[in-house]
């Protein structure tokens, strides 16, 4: 997709003014983050959990290039394939050629947010693939040409009436008002495509090292028909999805869904060691894995940033995140949104273009809260602040303005003298503003100011000024 | 004890009855409480924006300000946080001043923090007669992991009508630069803070960051609604 970060002053402005949006965002609110609550205060063991987690990414990511040598043996071992992608280019090139050797026509697809990110579908729709998402949000956002707007629930921005608007287009039929109706259409659309198809890809939401066994979760069985029905299925993971056991396994599961969704177990969770073995039944014929860098080694080497890479896409820090549940998904201009968003997308896309996302948050830390591999998120914020303001390597366009008022600002901070002379030019400067039958209040551009920046004025006179007076003394 | 009272800057030119609050409080239980006209902001705005070069000779002032200081009390929960979670960040590769750093950050504590935690009183004494609803600031209950302390010296003072907001602790929309750079999600922010402090029909917003109160008083009084907010400690000195 194209990168429109630099927009996201712009962009969460107009979101703001999207009613749809709005409603849609504060049921992202209610439920999702409401239910990822309560499915936490069930666990007995929550915080114990997450702490695990924590040292389960950071053991492996320490020790990635064995675990991943090893998942490539492992997947061997059981008959899959296994290919090496550096970025985006190469990675569309091995599943495209995938497709070409095996006669493929027709692609349907689980959703997956790493292949949002490698703009797989426009690189198989270009080459005159079908391709036909079939996870029910991505397929609206894909008729709808669309990004997704939340890691997890794609078309969360869409409302019922403009999915009921959108497939009566598309599809040229009545519109209907039951998102039932519309469910069970888009069902009996996406069952034909899953039997005509030769190739399903799929995401991978955790692999599993020592058995090989790549692991998806759903909700909706579009995953488990896309893996096994079509003679071909291809997985493609980022290389930090990989983990080194299945005892490991058995954590991180219970904090996914909860955090997704807030449930226990998503509805499927399917457990696919290589292509099917004669003596069953279900599966595909052949099993490839891509496995993908795309920049994520640069972030592996970053030791301040590193962590970033724990994240196992379940969106819980969109849900949280105040920021994000006012701008909505698209403001944040590439493919992952949010918190998570804005510490990736800096990382993996253009620097300059994202310069802004990482002061896209008040730094409350409901993020890192939240998080189930208690990524420090506040923190790898602050740490991009500081290289876009100090590294000349992280330059993006700073206001002169801003530049200046800091140098003044800070030094005043420093020096007693400025300071206090500073707070009193200040006193001075505001009166005119702050009256407002004063001339200058009543112009409409410093009224407009005063709504827009909540500024309040200074004080009469400062603490240490009334203390000076009432002690007679103040060192 | 002999406690040194840091008045932050925005305190110090925005609010300076909380000054003299917190100075009242701290001396009612008997304490020598000095303060030192030297001292002046914390560094926290850089340093949130990103310029840890420019905040480090501010968080020098502010160790050598307070390096005899058995204790350092402040009514500011985000530049005690700033001093005891950040200052060792930015002096990670100079053990000289992050042994300092570490030294000040164990003698810093935010006022509320200090009542309860350090003195172990709950009841500061004095009435105050009117409905109250507390905002837990993130870096007060995140930061500080302070919830309980500021609200049971509320519920123990006289007179209190003390009601709790639904979503206390979502962020106020302020964030600092924040508000500067995204004014409009700001403000979209900060008005559903609201719009929960006006369902919990208290009269008075309090807190123990400044910076979120004004933010909320800002939108307040833009838009005349007839909610105060209140610093905890203007409340708390109230009759002692």
């Amino acid at each position: 997709m194209k990168v429109s970060c630099h927009k996201f002053k712009q962009e969460s402005k107009r979101a703001l003014g999207d009613r749809h949006l709005q409603k849609a965002l504060r049921i992202v609110d209610e439920r999702l983050r409401a239910k990822r609550d309560q499915a936490f205060g069930e666990l007995e063991n929550g915080e114990e959990l997450r702490s695990k987690a924590h040292e389960i990414k950071k053991h492996t990511l320490e020790h990635l290039d064995e675990y991943l040598e090893k998942l490539e043996s492992s997947v061997e071992r059981i008959g899959g394939t296994v290919h090496w992608a550096s970025d985006s280019k190469s990675a569309c090139n091995i599943i495209e050629n995938i497709a070409l050797e095996n006669r493929v026509h027709t692609i349907v697809k689980g959703k997956s947010m790493v292949t949002e990110e490698i703009e797989l579908n426009d690189r198989l729709i270009s080459r005159g693939f079908d391709v036909f998402e079939t996870d029910l949000g991505e397929f609206i956002i894909q008729l709808a040409d669309e990004p997704p707007s939340h890691i997890v629930g794609p078309a969360i921005h869409k409302t019922k009436e403009q999915i009921s608007r959108l497939f009566s287009e598309k599809f040229n039929i009545e519109r209907m008002n039951d998102p039932e109706d519309m469910t069970m259409f888009a069902r009996k659309t996406l069952r034909e495509k899953f039997l005509n198809a030769d190739m399903g890809i799929t995401g991978v939401n955790f692999a599993v090292s020592e058995t090989g066994t790549i692991v998806l979760f759903e909700n909706e069985g579009n995953i488990r028909l896309t893996t096994t029905l079509p003679r071909i299925h291809v997985a493609i993971m980022g290389i930090e999805k990989v983990i080194p056991t299945l005892s490991d396994l058995g954590v991180l599961i219970k904090l996914l869904a909860r955090s997704a969704t807030g449930q226990k177990m998503p509805v499927y969770m399917s457990m696919i060691s290589g292509s099917r073995r004669i003596e069953e039944r279900d599966g595909s014929d052949v099993f490839h894995l891509v496995i993908l860098d795309n920049g994520r080694s640069d972030i592996l080497n970053d030791e301040p940033l590193k962590e970033t890479l724990f994240c196992i896409r379940c969106g819980a820090c969109l849900n949280s995140c105040p920021v994000y549940l006012k701008a909505g998904g698209h403001a944040y201009g590439w493919v992952y949104s949010g918190p998570i968003g804005s510490i990736l997308t800096p990382q993996m896309v253009d620097r300059e273009k994202a310069g802004q996302l990482p002061y896209a948050s008040t730094l409350c830390g409901a993020c890192a809260e939240i998080c189930p591999v208690k990524i420090n998120i506040p923190g790898i914020l602050l740490e991009l602040r500081r290289r876009y303001t100090e590294e000349s390597d992280w330059k993006a366009p700073t206001p002169l303005l801003e530049k200046a008022l800091v140098s003044l600002y800070s030094l005043s901070m420093e020096k007693r003298f400025l300071y206090e002379k500073g707070a009193f030019a200040a006193r001075l400067i505001q009166r005119p503003f702050i009256v407002e039958s004063s001339v200058l209040g009543r112009l409409s551009c410093i009224k407009k100011l005063r709504e827009t920046y909540n500024i309040l004025p200074l004080s009469k006179q400062s603490f240490r000024q009334q203390f000076k007076a009432r002690k007679g003394c103040g060192k | 004890m002999a406690i040194h009272l840091f008045i932050p800057c925005l305190i110090d030119q925005f609010s300076p009855e909380t000054g003299f609050s917190s100075l009242r409080i701290l001396e009612k239980l008997g304490h020598t409480v000095s303060y030192s006209q030297e001292q002046l902001c914390c560094g926290q705005p850089f340093f949130k924006t990103g310029y840890w070069e420019k905040t480090r000779p501010i968080a020098k002032k502010t160790i050598n300000n307070f390096r005899n200081a058995r204790y350092v009390v402040a009514p500011s929960g985000s530049c005690v946080n700033m001093i005891r979670h950040h200052y060792e960040e930015l002096f990670i590769d100079d053990p000289v001043w992050l042994d300092r750093a570490g030294d000040l950050s164990s003698r810093v504590f935010e006022l509320t923090e200090f009542l309860v935690k350090v003195e172990k009183i709950e009841n500061i004494g004095g009435h105050f007669n009117d409905t109250v609803t507390y905002h837990d600031s993130c870096q007060v209950l995140s930061g500080l992991g302070l919830s309980s302390e500021p609200r049971k010296l509320l519920k123990n003072k006289q007179g209190i009508d003390f009601i709790e907001m639904e979503r206390s602790h979502v962020c106020c929309g302020f964030g600092g630069v924040f508000s500067f750079k995204f004014p409009h999600i700001s403000k979209a922010m900060v008005r559903d803070k609201v719009n929960t402090i006006l369902a919990s029909k208290a009269h008075i917003v309090t807190g123990c960051e400044i910076s979120c109160l004004m933010h909320i008083r800002g939108y307040l009084d833009t838009y005349d609604i007839p909610v105060r907010t209140m610093h905890i400690a203007d409340i708390l000195a109230k009759g002692i």
